[in-house]
C-alpha cells in the first residue's frame, strides 16, 4: 500500500548548458596546471603574511615535517603517493642545514621549501574532472539504477530491461528547482545540504545531474579514494580530495584556498556545512564556519578585483534538506551520540554495518516502497538575504539591495576579517533557519516523534537514559491514544506549514489511520530491529528504543512536544 | 590608513533626534566632523539655525539641522539614531527605504520596543516574552538592511557631558569596525570610549538600570541615606543580571561601564529623569502629575512595566522591579513598597558568578 506523491513533481529537466566544455568545472580542469599554481601562490603569500619572521616559517615547516613523518609511520594508505617518504626526508634534511647558513640565504631557502610543500599539497588536493569519464559514469549509474528498479518491481519476465520506472519515482525533488536552475546561469552556486547518511553525496550528485545542472565540485574524504572504483567515480564527478589525517596549517590553508578560488572562478560547489553526519538525527543547528567564511571571502575578492561599475559574478547559497524514511547508519550514529552524551550511563550494543549491508540496503530500497525526498531551498546571497530569480538580493520588504555594500567602508570595498566572521555567523544562522523551514515531514517522522514523546510523557521522572532502559512490558502504547496524539501533532504541523515554517510530504494528508500505517511501514524500514511496530493486539511497540529516538529527533525544534 | 581615509571622506555624520542626549552627542561629534542633525519638529530646526541653540545647549557651528530624514541617509554613512524607544520603530520604518548595507548605525536609546498581537496593549498582556520585546539594535536589524549596528551606553548625563566633565562611554557592537569608528569619532581628552562585543548585554544593562534609578529616586525622596542606597544598588545589580540573562545578555556586560557604571551614576543624580520620577513619587505626587509636567520621556516607566512582565514570563525573581510596578501602576505607596521589600526573603549575596 503506497500513498502516491503528486506526479508533477517528477518532471524531466533539460541541461542548462549544452556542452560539457561550457561547464565551469571543465574549464577549471582544463587549466588545471595554472589553477594549482595560483592556489599554491596565494596560499604561500597568505602563510607568509601571518608569519612575518623567518623563524616562524621555519618552525611551521618543522612542525609540518614532524607531523607528516608521524602520519606516514602510523597510518599510511594505499592512495598515498610512493615518493612521499623521500619528499619529506629531503625537506627534513634541508631544514636542518638552514641553521648553518647566513640569515638572508636561509630565509630565501625556507620560503622555497614552504612553497614546495604547499605546491605539493595543492597537487594532492586538486580534482581531476574528465568529460569522457563523467559521461561514462553517468550512463553506468543511470543504466544500473534503472535495471535494479525495473527488475525488482515489474514482476514479469524480461522486466529487467524495461524502463517503466526511473529513479525519479523513488526520489522526489521539491522546492525552488526553477530558481536554482536560473541562478546557476546567473552566478555560482554553493549548495549546502544537511548531512544524515553516507548516501548523501551520491544522492546529491544524481540530483544535480537530473536537474540539468553542470557537475558541482565537492571535497570528498581521501579514504574513499582508497577503493579504486570509487576513485574513478569521484574523479569523474569533479571531487577534490580532503585528507582528514593532515591537520597541519599549510595543508589546511591550501585546502581552504583551493575551495575558495574554485568558487571564485565560478565552479559550482557542494559543502556539507554540518561537517559530519548528524549523530542525533536532528537537523543541524551548529554549522562549521570555515567553508562558509571562505565563501564570503571569495565573494568579497570578486568585488575587490572587479572595477566599480562592471558586473560581478555573484555567489548564491542554496540550502537543501534530504528527507529519508530510513538512514542506513542510524543505529551506529545514535550510539555514537548517546555514548558521547551519556558517558558511562549508556552502553551501546555492538552491531556494525559493512558493505554487504549497503548492497542489501540498495536492493531493498529499490524493491520496497521507501522513498526519499529532497527539498531545494531558496537561493541566498552570502549574507543570507533571499535573492530573486535574476540573482538580485532582496530585503525583507522586497527591495533590491547591492551585496557589495556590505563590504564597503568609507566608500570602498575593504577586507575586514572580523566583519566577515560576523557575516559568517549571520549566514550560518540563516542557513539553519532555512533547514527548519524547508524540512519535509514524512509520516515516519511523525509516528516516531509521537511514540517517543508519549513514552517520555508516561515516565516524566526518567531522563533519556532511563527511558532507553525501560523494561519491555512498559513499552506499549494503546493505538487509540497514539492515534489521537498523531492527529494533534499533525494539525500543528499543518498550522506551521500555513505559516511557512515547515513542509510536509503529500502522503501526510488524508485519513490518519492510513498515514499512521504508512509511517509504521516505513520508519527505519530496513533495520534488523524495527524502531516501531504494531503488535497483534493492534498496539504500538518498539524493538529498538535508541533508533526510535533517532528518528524522533528529526522533528525536534518545532515545539511540537506540547501537542503530544 | 584610517586617519587618512577619514579626512578624504568628509561626508557628514548623521544624528537623528534633537533631544537632550542627541544634541549633546551632535556637539561631541561636531568637534571633528560636520554633523547633520535631524529634528522631527520644524521649529527646533529653525531655532538651531537662527539662535544656534537647542534645549539650553549651545549648538556647534558645524551642525546643520534638518527636517528631512531621507537626507540623513543619503548624505551620511555613519548615523547615530537617538530617539525615544516609543518612536524608534516608526522612525526606522521611515528611514529604512533610504538605508543601504554600507551604513553604520550606532544608537543611543535606552529602552525597549514592544510589538504585540493585534488589539492588545501592554496593559492587557499578562506577560511578555522576547518575541515581543526587542532592543533597539534588533529593531534596526528587523526594519532595515543595515548589518553593522552598535549602541552607545554608559553614564552619560547630558548636562555634564555638555560642560565637558570627564566621562566615559561604551560602544557595543558585534563588529570591531563599528566600535573603532565610534571611538575615533567620540574620543577626546575628557571623554573616554570603551568597546564591548556583547551588544545585547550592553543594551539590556542600559535599559534595565533605569528601573533601579527610579527606585533610587524614591529612596532619596523618602529622605533615606547612603546605607539604603548601597543596599539598593547592589541588590538592583543582582536583579539586572538575572533579568538580563533571561533576556539574552551575558553577566559581564553588567559589570562594565554600561552596567554598574551607569547604575551608580543614575542612582546618585538628580539630573537623571528616571531618578526624578522616583523622587517625586516618594514625595507623594501621582504618576499622572509627574508625566504631565515633563516634556521628555523617562524611559524607566515603560521599562518597569515591560521588565516586570518579562520577569513573570521567564520566572525570574525580580522583587525591586515588581514592587516598583505596583507603585507605578497599582497605587501602592512608596512607603508600603519599602516595607514589602525589606521583608522579602533573600538569602545569598552573589550567586551569578559561577563560571
Amino acid at each position: 500500500m503506497e500513498v502516491v506523491e503528486k506526479k508533477n513533481k517528477n518532471k524531466q529537466y533539460k541541461p542548462i548548458l549544452d556542452g560539457i566544455p561550457d561547464w565551469p568545472v571543465y574549464q577549471l580542469s582544463k587549466n588545471r596546471k595554472e589553477f594549482i599554481e595560483e592556489v599554491a601562490q596565494k596560499t604561500f603569500a597568505h602563510i607568509k603574511k601571518n608569519r612575518p619572521s623567518p623563524k616562524q616559517i621555519i618552525d611551521e615547516i618543522q612542525a609540518t615535517v614532524y607531523r607528516e613523518q608521524q602520519r606516514m609511520k602510523r597510518n599510511r594508505w594505499r592512495v598515498d603517493p610512493a615518493d612521499e617518504p623521500k619528499f619529506w626526508s629531503t625537506i627534513k634534511n634541508e631544514v636542518v642545514t638552514l641553521s648553518t647558513k647566513p640569515p638572508e640565504e636561509s630565509e630565501a631557502k625556507a620560503d622555497e621549501i614552504l612553497y614546495r610543500i604547499v605546491f605539493r599539497y595543492a597537487n594532492e588536493i586538486a580534482g581531476n574532472f574528465r568529460a569522457t569519464s563523467y559521461r561514462l559514469t553517468r550512463e553506468i549509474i543511470k543504466f544500473w539504477f534503472a535495471r535494479l528498479l525495473n527488475g525488482a518491481r515489474v514482476k514479469k519476465f524480461g522486466a529487467f530491461f524495461r524502463n517503466r520506472y526511473s529513479l525519479r519515482d523513488k526520489i522526489h525533488i521539491v522546492g525552488k528547482v526553477g530558481q536554482l536552475r536560473k541562478l546557476a546561469k546567473e552566478g555560482t552556486i554553493v549548495m549546502v545540504p544537511t548531512h544524515f547518511s553516507n548516501l548523501d553525496s551520491i544522492l546529491i550528485g544524481w540530483i544535480i545531474h537530473s536537474l540539468g545542472l553542470p557537475a558541482f565540485i565537492y571535497g570528498a574524504g581521501l579514504n574513499l579514494f582508497n577503493i579504486k572504483i570509487f576513485a574513478y567515480f569521484m574523479n569523474s564527478l569533479g571531487a577534490y580530495k580532503v585528507d582528514r589525517r593532515k591537520k597541519n596549517a599549510p595543508y589546511l590553508e591550501t585546502l581552504k584556498f583551493y575551495s575558495m578560488l574554485a568558487v571564485q572562478k565560478g565552479a559550482h560547489s557542494i559543502f556539507f556545512p554540518g561537517g559530519t553526519r548528524s549523530r542525533s538525527g536532528r537537523l543541524e543547528k551548529q554549522l562549521k564556519l570555515g567553508l562558509l567564511s571562505s565563501t564570503i571571502e571569495a565573494q568579497r575578492n570578486l568585488y575587490m578585483e572587479t572595477p566599480v561599475g562592471e558586473p560581478v559574478r555573484k555567489i548564491f547559497i542554496v540550502p537543501v534538506t534530504l528527507n529519508y524514511h530510513f538512514v542506513l547508519e542510524a543505529p551506529d550514529l545514535i550510539d555514537d551520540y548517546l555514548s558521547s552524551k551519556g558517558q558511562d550511563r549508556y552502553l551501546p550494543e555492538q552491531d556494525k554495518y559493512g558493505s554487504w549491508q549497503l548492497l542489501q540496503f540498495l536492493f531493498k530500497f529499490f524493491t520496497k516502497g521507501s522513498n526519499i525526498s529532497v527539498s531545494i531551498g531558496p537561493g541566498l546571497d552570502i549574507i543570507g538575504n533571499h535573492v530573486n530569480d535574476a540573482g538580485n538580493s532582496l530585503d525583507a520588504h522586497g527591495r533590491i539591495i547591492d551585496t557589495r555594500d556590505y563590504f564597503i567602508s568609507n566608500g570602498t570595498v575593504t577586507a575586514d576579517k572580523q566583519r566577515e566572521d560576523e557575516y559568517t555567523r549571520m549566514l550560518s544562522q540563516k542557513i539553519v533557519s532555512e533547514y527548519y523551514r524547508i524540512n519535509r515531514v514524512f509520516a515516519s517522522h511523525l509516528v516516531a516523534f509521537v511514540a517517543f514523546e508519549l513514552w517520555q510523557k508516561k515516565h516524566p521522572n526518567l531522563d533519556l537514559f532511563g527511558l532507553l532502559r525501560l523494561p519491555e512490558e512498559d513499552q506499549e502504547i494503546k493505538y487509540e491514544e497514539f492515534r489521537a496524539a498523531c492527529k494533534r501533532v499533525r494539525k500543528e504541523i499543518y498550522r506551521l506549514k500555513a505559516e511557512n515554517k515547515i513542509y510536509h510530504a503529500t502522503h501526510l494528508k488524508g485519513k490518519i489511520d492510513l498515514v499512521i500505517r504508512h509511517g509504521l511501514d516505513n520508519v527505519g524500514i530496513f533495520h534488523l530491529k524495527r524502531p516501531l511496530l504494531i503488535d497483534k493486539d493492534g498496539n504500538i511497540i518498539t524493538k529498538d528504543f535508541s533508533t526510535l529516538y533517532y528518528y524522533h529527533n528529526r522533528l525536534v525544534g518545532y515545539d511540537l512536544e506540547k501537542f503530544v | 590608513m584610517t586617519l587618512k581615509s577619514l579626512s578624504e571622506n568628509d561626508k557628514p555624520i548623521g544624528v537623528i533626534g534633537a533631544g537632550n542626549f542627541g544634541s549633546v552627542i551632535a556637539n561631541l561629534l561636531a568637534r571633528q566632523r560636520n554633523v547633520l542633525l535631524y529634528a522631527r519638529n520644524a521649529t527646533v530646526v529653525e531655532n538651531i539655525l537662527s539662535k544656534r541653540e537647542n534645549r539650553g545647549y549651545k549648538m556647534h557651528e558645524r551642525i546643520t539641522p534638518t527636517n528631512n530624514l531621507s537626507a540623513i541617509a543619503e548624505q551620511c554613512d555613519i548615523i547615530f539614531p537617538i530617539v525615544p524607544s516609543a518612536h524608534f520603530r516608526s522612525m526606522m520604518k521611515e528611514l529604512s527605504p533610504y538605508l543601504h548595507p554600507y551604513h553604520l548605525l550606532i544608537h543611543g536609546t535606552k529602552g525597549f520596543d514592544v510589538m504585540l498581537p493585534d488589539g492588545q496593549t501592554i496593559d492587557t498582556m499578562a506577560n511578555l516574552n522576547r518575541s515581543m520585546v526587542k532592543t533597539m539594535s534588533e529593531v534596526i536589524i528587523e526594519e532595515s538592511v543595515v548589518a553593522r549596528v552598535g549602541c552607545l551606553a554608559g553614564p552619560n548625563l547630558a548636562r555634564e557631558l555638555a560642560e565637558g566633565h570627564p566621562a566615559a562611554t561604551v560602544i557595543a557592537s558585534h563588529f570591531n569596525e563599528v566600535i573603532n569608528v565610534g571611538k575615533r569619532l567620540l574620543r577626546s581628552d575628557h571623554f573616554q570610549v570603551y568597546g564591548n562585543n556583547d551588544l545585547v548585554g550592553v543594551e539590556l544593562a542600559g535599559v534595565l538600570k533605569n528601573v533601579i534609578a527610579i527606585a533610587a529616586g524614591a529612596l532619596s525622596g523618602m529622605g533615606y541615606g547612603e546605607n539604603a542606597k548601597g543596599l539598593l544598588i547592589s541588590r538592583g545589580m543582582v536583579e539586572m543580571v538575572y533579568l538580563g540573562r533571561a533576556l539574552g545578555g551575558n553577566t559581564k556586560a553588567f559589570l562594565g561601564i554600561a552596567g554598574i557604571g551607569d547604575l551608580a551614576t543614575t542612582c546618585n543624580s538628580s539630573l537623571s529623569r528616571n531618578f526624578n520620577v522616583g523622587f517625586r513619587l516618594a514625595q507623594g505626587e501621582t504618576l499622572e502629575n509627574i508625566l504631565a509636567s515633563t516634556d521628555e520621556i523617562a524611559e524607566g516607566i515603560n521599562t518597569v512595566q515591560i521588565a516586570k512582565k518579562c520577569a513573570d514570563y521567564y520566572k525570574v525573581r525580580a522583587p525591586i522591579t515588581s514592587t516598583l510596578y505596583h507603585v507605578l501602576f497599582e497605587e501602592m505607596t512608596v512607603k508600603r513598597a519599602l516595607e514589602h521589600l525589606m521583608r522579602y526573603p533573600l538569602n545569598v549575596d552573589i550567586d551569578f558568578l559561577t563560571e
